[in-house]
């Protein structure tokens, strides 16, 4: 047994609430059994996890002063203007009241797993680890295995809820570095609409936290969720996360990330198709630069027929910085009928750059219509030319070229006002991208 | 305006330009013609900068500056714009953000006050008109998707933003039908004042028919870009029209 797992396991989290325990215990046989992945663990080929082996992210996290104007400067930052959102936000894992807006919302109820009142607890306890297969993502396991608190929404019946919930996980750094473990469960009752946004920021110092994070999606029949999953921490903050939705018949979930890179980022995205008629929008975009590394595996299982999946990825991939994505599809013998695209499209901005892109499809049905691709090129000098033919200097010419490669995405985004949120976030990005390297050469 | 003496250029290690000489005065217009191969884009591209168009010999005087010298944003802003034959397809970024980046540019070279959104949006609608497109190509991607006339149309918008003090329009007028073709011309000549010169490169007279210029050059035949003389076939056609001074570029 590595040592990463050994150490992991003694480190105790509290035993409350009670009601957790189970989850706990299975959490911890099951990490207690996984064995660190290698470079010939399949699913972690390319994304190494070595940072974590040495040892030192095993501390705990500390509640930081809740009224220090720096955070509340931090929350002014994260808070996504025109979106009018019921934020909730959390500094190093505990939830901070103070700069949140949390007010009762009809048809949505957001408790935290250790206030939550019996109904509650029940339907938790139906629906936790419903989603998310510990034995098959090792690091749902650890998250179990920690477990003393999480974030509930549960949406009612045929609620129409328009106000979008902004759950900000905010981290700072501590004197020594400190895992985290984030845990949210959504779970849709029938008919019901709802958006949520997951966002994951810092402030700009040299962070020294391992996020471990796992949201669970429950949509119910015909339900429709807007779901968004946002990654601007700074460069050294680990994370290595899940999100895992649960589709009934005709729900239909719209899923977008967006991650920075950081010395260690890897996400899990799985959507299970598990009534007829579900369907998927799942779009993505990635962004690594200097030395840094992401990695997104998203995983379709098409378990029921007439379901449909859409999915696009883009990443820039800037400097020395790596990137991997690995887009599966499964379509199970039942799910006839089935439509899924997935398409993969990469932009290296340097020659030390470098992608790892892999489409999988596994189909066991004969009736469906499968397509996939992915791509990997360069900015086009022709484009670059042209732009600086009419003025625009060549590093603007290289920003606009880059934010163009995304833009569709960002431009699609069915809250606009999450746009543009983000275009600011990310010309500013490319922008100083653009500055460095051109001071490098 | 422009002076270009004894131009040699190589693409890819081939040399393309041979020695081109070229004068041309303010306000002028010159028609350049010539078979496909004959070098008419590659001298386009050499004077706005074009990476891998290399320059062997000669000089460029643009303005009083050494073109060759400037970097091709540089190029642009001393006043320099080519409508390209080819425009680039660029999608993901707006017409209306890459025409709004470069017109604030040029303001901003020009020591002009900035335009707001909404004065630029006012101006780019008037320009819209003046090429007759829709003002959905404001929002499209740069050229995405636009027909080749259309594509054309939106070169001569940028000219028309940029109010270039020499403008090379590379086949603008190929590909348009009739009345494309008349838009086009009138957009050109709603730009002459007088000062502005214009290079023409074309294959058809039918543009001249509608801007006439002071001079047509004709440059050289074949793949060897060996200037030819007035001897050329196109040009009994051009002097059959009217009595322009037909000259070869390396006169
Ligand atoms: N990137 C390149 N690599 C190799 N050869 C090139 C390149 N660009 C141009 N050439 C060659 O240079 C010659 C001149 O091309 P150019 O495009 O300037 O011709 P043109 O006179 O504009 O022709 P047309 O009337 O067809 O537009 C051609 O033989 C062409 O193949
Ligand atoms: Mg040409």
């Amino acid at each position: 047994m590595s040592d990463f797992i050994a150490e992991a396991l003694q480190r105790l989290p509290t035993e409350t609430p009670g009601w957790l325990s189970e989850q706990r215990r299975m959490g911890r046989s099951s990490w207690k059994s996984s064995t660190m992945p290698t470079r010939k663990t399949e699913d972690w080929k390319y994304t190494r996890l070595r940072v974590l082996e040495e040892g030192a992210y095993l501390g705990w996290a500390e509640r930081q002063d809740p009224s220090s104007p720096a955070l509340t400067a931090l929350r002014d930052q994260v808070k996504i203007l025109g979106l009018d959102a019921r934020m909730l936000v959390f500094v190093n894992g505990f939830y901070n009241p103070e700069l949140s807006s949390l007010k009762a919302m009809d048809g949505m109820e957001v408790v935290h797993f250790s206030e939550a009142d019996e109904t509650q607890v029940g339907t938790i306890r139906t629906h936790l680890g419903t989603a998310a297969d510990r034995d098959k993502y090792m690091f749902t396991a650890l998250n179990d295995s920690w477990l003393d608190d999480g974030i509930f929404v549960h949406v009612t019946q045929d609620s129409k809820v328009t106000t979008p919930l902004h759950i900000v996980w905010l981290t700072v750094p501590q004197r020594e570095a400190f895992s985290l473990s984030q845990r949210l469960l959504v779970v849709m009752e029938a008919g019901s609409e709802a958006t949520v946004v997951e966002h994951f920021a810092s402030d700009g110092d040299q962070q020294n936290s391992f996020t471990n994070g796992v949201s669970e999606l429950v949509l119910g029949a015909n339900t429709r969720l807007c779901h968004y999953r946002l990654h601007l921490e700074e460069e050294h903050a680990l994370h290595i996360g899940g999100v895992h939705a649960w589709l009934d018949r005709d729900a239909s979930l719209n899923s977008f990330h967006l991650g920075l890179g950081s010395t260690l980022k890897r996400l899990d995205v799985v959507v299970r198709h598990e009534g007829n008629g579900a369907h998927c929008d799942l779009n993505g975009i990635y962004l690594p630069r200097h030395g840094q590394h992401i990695d997104y595996h998203t995983c379709i299982e098409h378990a029921r027929p007439y379901c449909t999946t859409k999915e696009v990825f883009r990443g820039i991939i800037s400097d020395n910085a790596r990137a991997v994505f690995n887009g599966r599809i499964h379509i199970h013998p039942d799910a006839q009928k089935t439509v899924a695209e997935l398409s993969n499209k990469n932009l290296l901005t340097s020659n030390k750059a470098e992608v790892d892109t892999k489409p999988e499809l596994e189909i066991y049905a004969d009736d469906v219509k499968c397509t996939h691709g992915a791509t990997v090129a360069q900015l086009d000098d022709y484009a670059l030319y042209y732009l600086c033919s009419r003025g625009i200097a060549r590093e603007h010419a290289q920003v606009m070229l880059s934010i163009g490669f995304i833009n569709e995405l960002i431009n699609n985004l069915q809250h606009p006002s999450l746009g543009e949120y983000l275009k600011p976030v990310l010309g500013g990005l490319f922008a100083q991208q653009v500055k460095q390297t051109e001071r490098a050469e | 305006m422009l002076s270009i003496k004894n131009l040699h250029a190589t693409v890819e290690g081939e040399e393309i330009l041979r020695g081109i000489n070229l004068e041309i005065g303010a306000g002028e217009v010159h028609a350049i013609m010539g078979p496909n191969g004959s070098g008419k884009s590659t001298l386009g591209h050499v004077l706005t900068g074009r990476e891998g168009y290399q320059v062997t010999a000669g000089e460029v005087t643009f303005m009083g500056q050494d073109l060759l010298a400037l970097a091709p944003e540089e190029r642009a802003l001393a006043g320099l714009l080519l409508a390209f034959q080819y425009p680039v397809e660029i999608p993901g970024v707006s017409n209306m953000e890459f025409l709004k980046t470069a017109v604030d540019g040029m303001r901003k070279y020009r020591n002009l006050e900035a335009l707001d959104s909404v004065s630029f949006m006012k101006l780019a609608r008037e320009v819209c008109k003046r090429v007759d497109l829709d003002q959905n190509f404001l929002k499209r991607g740069v050229n995405e998707g636009f027909s080749g006339g259309e594509k054309k149309r939106n070169e001569l918008m940028q000219m028309m933003l940029l109010e270039p003090h020499l403008a090379i329009l590379d086949e603008t007028d190929s590909g348009l039908d009739i009345d494309a073709l008349q838009v086009v011309a009138t957009g050109i000549n709603s730009m002459r004042d007088g000062k502005r010169s214009f290079v023409l490169i074309t294959h058809y007279q039918r543009l001249l028919n509608f801007i006439e210029p002071d001079h047509v050059h004709v440059l050289g035949g074949g793949v060897s870009s060996v200037p030819v003389t007035s001897h050329w076939h196109w040009n009994w056609k051009i002097k059959a029209t009217a009595g322009w001074k037909v000259r070869p570029c390396n006169e």
